[in-house]
């Protein structure tokens, strides 16, 4: 069978099972849009290319399944990098297939050409420019294998006009041969064994669960290993939800901004299990003063994790669920060979007892001030499903929803973590709609991300995806004015946004979502059961919030994390663990 | 010029297609590894090159340079030749000054060097040395006060020593 090779390449994402794909077509990509028509891919039309990333991200992100972003050459492929660069920090798995001038043209500085697989070579996983029709299929079945297995990531294929037009036979391979990529998914046997031994002997240990978890739907595993050895867990930015946080033994949030039990009990533990964790500078603080006493047992998929940042006296390479897995029979062994657990007693009274004394907590608003962000989500949080997918931007926002939400299942929170894309929250919400059309998706938004990419709404409005928006707008960049406040001796440089302009709700409307506005705390409840009800079209709330807030506990940038500062009404707390 | 104090050579089984080499530069660059220097070829096997890099191992550890490599799709096998088990050899092409009054001298040290004339003009001569990087050094820097006028390096090449002793360590994590 003759195709061309744009019809092979909508055949093949076929093939690949692809149902839907974000994008925006233009001059080099336009032969690949023609097959579309027929295709039985949902495509959804964004308005800029980084919301097609997003959206990709987002779709991904609460699947599992790689999100498919296509958009044309030159400024498109520019304009997609932020979302490849975010996937890639975040393991996201994610194929985007760029136009390219045609191949005789390269070089020659054409209309729209730019160097896509040079400018994305250091944020894909792998990129290919396709110089033959006939490549195109074995291409995709490579991309999506590289994509998806792994650590997961981007990858991008990058298809010149005269590529596309060109005639191929057509063919779908039964397999890929990739003779440099082979990744390790069985733990080691040895390692495994030495592992659950240090597990069972440490009084003071607690588990780092990282994104891996989520990657390697590895969230089962992790409760059955909590829950047989008793060990607390800690589910950083990128693992909320990994671990129930209503769970006795989840501690929450780690790191910069990580409640003081969870940061404190890391720094003072005797072991620490990193599962799918990387040690990220964000919840390590400054590296030297991180966990002093602890061993390491790190495990992950990606060898190169492994020592990166500190040496780990248990390294394991492998696949988290398959590698907790054994580690739980490893442990069941141990335990039925007689072994004693350690006595962890004491240890867990300590942790009860940073509990008790630095809950996270705020104070409540005086009479006539702006709302708390902290309530708004409180009551959003209190008013939604407990299966409610939360999205959110980067900033304070994003800090207080994982703070204050209850992440009680896996793969309902969605946040850009490694890279901090600002913007990120309503192009990767509109993305998790699409993935999950039965769930409630909220997006917490800070003003300022909202004004990144809010144009996306159009494409949730005319394509009937109903997403919710919750702007916390505070009229500023707020983390940044935070910074300019704590550092900076409160000279604040460039950071005022205005509350009212843009109009929020005129904006929304405008756009063809309804816009909601809340400015008393008695306004909350209301807004958001209004906002609930609407399931035919996006929603966005404008909730104005207090600009004086600030995100606690913090662990000054470049300090250990003994250095974590706790709201001023809670300082003064002395005894166990104070600082 | 001698490498840092502390190097390793990385031979890298690539496979031979384009833009491979690019991959493994733009990973040196965004990585922040030092490559002291670089040589690629097609092996035997023409689906495969190899890349012999020689890294600054001060800065960063062999460790990390070798698992961050291993993730490229491209690279297929990593090997660590620890400069005292391996053999390394290196070539060197200079034209120097040879004027008919120091020709005889020039002459006579690539005869020392056992290196080979591949031309000669009226003032200068074109010479080459193949040899251990040491010995290359050692030669650079005799013929330089004769007046080099251009002169270019290929970068070392390297394979592991002949002995009884295990074979290289692959890298490629277990």
């Amino acid at each position: 069978m003759k195709l061309t090779g744009a019809q092979a390449l909508i055949k093949s994402l076929e093939m690949e099972g692809v149902e839907v794909m974000f994008g925006l077509p233009g001059g080099a990509i336009l032969p690949v849009y023609d097959p579309i028509i027929d295709s039985s891919i949902r495509h959804i039309l964004v308005r800029h290319e980084q919301g097609a990333g997003h959206m990709a991200e987002g779709y991904a992100h609460v699947t599992g399944r790689p999100g498919v972003a296509m958009v044309t050459s030159g400024p498109a492929a520019t304009n997609i990098v932020t979302p490849l660069c975010d996937a890639y920090m975040d393991s996201i798995p994610m194929v985007v297939i760029t136009g390219q001038v045609a191949y005789s043209s390269i070089g020659s500085d054409a209309f729209q050409e730019c160097d896509t697989t040079g400018i994305t070579m250091s944020v894909t996983k792998h990129n290919w420019l396709v110089t033959g029709a006939q490549e195109i299929p074995q291409v995709v079945k490579e991309a999506f294998h590289i994509a998806s297995t792994g650590r997961p990531g981007p990858v991008l294929i990058d298809v010149p006009k005269d590529v596309s037009n060109q005639l191929m036979d057509w063919y779908w391979p039964d397999t890929v041969e990739l003779p440099g990529y082979k990744p390790t998914t069985k733990g080691h046997p040895r390692q495994i064994k030495e592992a659950a031994q240090l597990l069972l002997g440490s009084r003071q240990p607690v588990i780092y669960a990282g994104g891996g978890i989520l990657k390697a739907r590895a969230a089962e595993a992790l409760r059955e290993l909590a829950e047989l050895t008793g060990i607390h867990v800690v589910t950083t930015l990128m693992a909320r939800g990994a671990f129930p946080d209503d769970h006795p033994l989840c501690l929450g949030m780690p790191g910069m901004h990580g409640n003081y039990t969870a940061v404190t009990s890391m720094q003072q533990a005797d072991l620490l299990i990193a599962l799918g964790s990387r040690f990220d500078d964000r919840v390590t603080g400054k590296v030297d003063g991180f966990a002093p006493a602890a061993k390491i047992i790190h495990v992950d998929v990606d060898p190169a994790e492994l020592g990166k940042v500190r040496r780990p006296d248990v390294p394991i390479v492998g696949d988290c669920r398959l590698v907790i897995e054994e580690l739980v029979t490893a442990v069941r062994d141990l335990l039925a060979g007689g072994v004693e657990p350690a006595d962890c007693s004491a240890w867990n009274e300590r942790i009860d007892g940073w509990r008790a004394k630095y809950p996270l907590a705020y104070e409540p608003p005086a009479e006539g001030d702006a709302l708390k962000p902290q309530m708004v989500l409180e009551h959003l949080r209190d008013s939604t499903p407990d299966d409610t997918i939360v999205v959110s931007g980067v900033g304070q926002h994003q800090m207080w929803a994982s703070q204050y939400w209850q992440f009680n299942h896996p793969y309902t929170w969605v946040n850009s973590g490694g890279l901090g894309t600002m913007g990120f929250a309503v192009p990767a919400a509109i993305g998790a709609k699409v993935g999950r059309p039965d769930r409630m998706v909220w997006a917490v938004d800070g003003d300022g991300c909202f004004q990144m990419t809010a144009q996306e709404l159009v494409t949730a409005s005319s394509e009937r995806i109903p997403v919710k928006i919750a702007i916390l707008n505070n009229a500023y960049l707020g983390m940044v004015r935070q910074w300019q406040e704590m550092f900076y001796d409160e000279r604040y440089s460039e950071v005022y946004l205005s509350p009212d302009l843009p109009d929020y709700v005129k904006w929304a409307e405008a756009m063809g979502c309804v816009g909601l506005r809340a400015e008393t705390p008695e306004d909350i409840q209301p807004v958001i059961d209004k906002a609930n009800e609407i399931d035919d079209r996006p929603v966005v709330v404008d909730f104005r919030t207090d600009s004086r807030e600030k995100v606690y506990p913090m662990v000054p940038a470049g300090q250990s994390n003994d250095a974590i500062v706790v709201p001023p009404f809670q300082e003064g707390r002395h005894g166990e663990g104070g600082h | 010029m001698a490498p840092p104090q502390k190097h390793h050579i990385l031979s890298v089984l690539v496979e031979n297609k384009a833009g491979v080499l690019a991959r493994v530069a733009s990973l040196f660059a965004r990585r922040g590894f030092n490559i002291f220097s670089l040589a690629v070829a097609p092996t035997d096997d023409e689906r495969f090159s190899r890349i012999t890099i020689v890294v600054d191992v001060e800065a960063t550890s062999v460790e990390q340079i070798t698992k961050q490599l291993n993730k490229l799709i491209n690279v297929v096998r990593i090997s660590e030749l620890d400069p005292a088990d391996s053999v390394e050899r290196e070539l060197l092409l200079a034209t120097v000054r040879a004027d008919p009054a120091q020709r005889g001298q020039v002459i006579e040290l690539v005869q020392i060097f056992e290196g080979r004339i591949l031309a000669v003009g009226t003032d200068v001569l074109t010479v080459s040395l193949e040899g251990a990087p040491a010995k290359v050094d050692d030669f650079e820097e005799l013929l330089r006060p004769y007046g080099i006028v251009e002169l270019q390096r290929t970068g070392r090449v390297a394979l592991p020593k002949l002995v009884r002793r295990p074979r290289p360590r692959a890298l490629r994590a277990s």
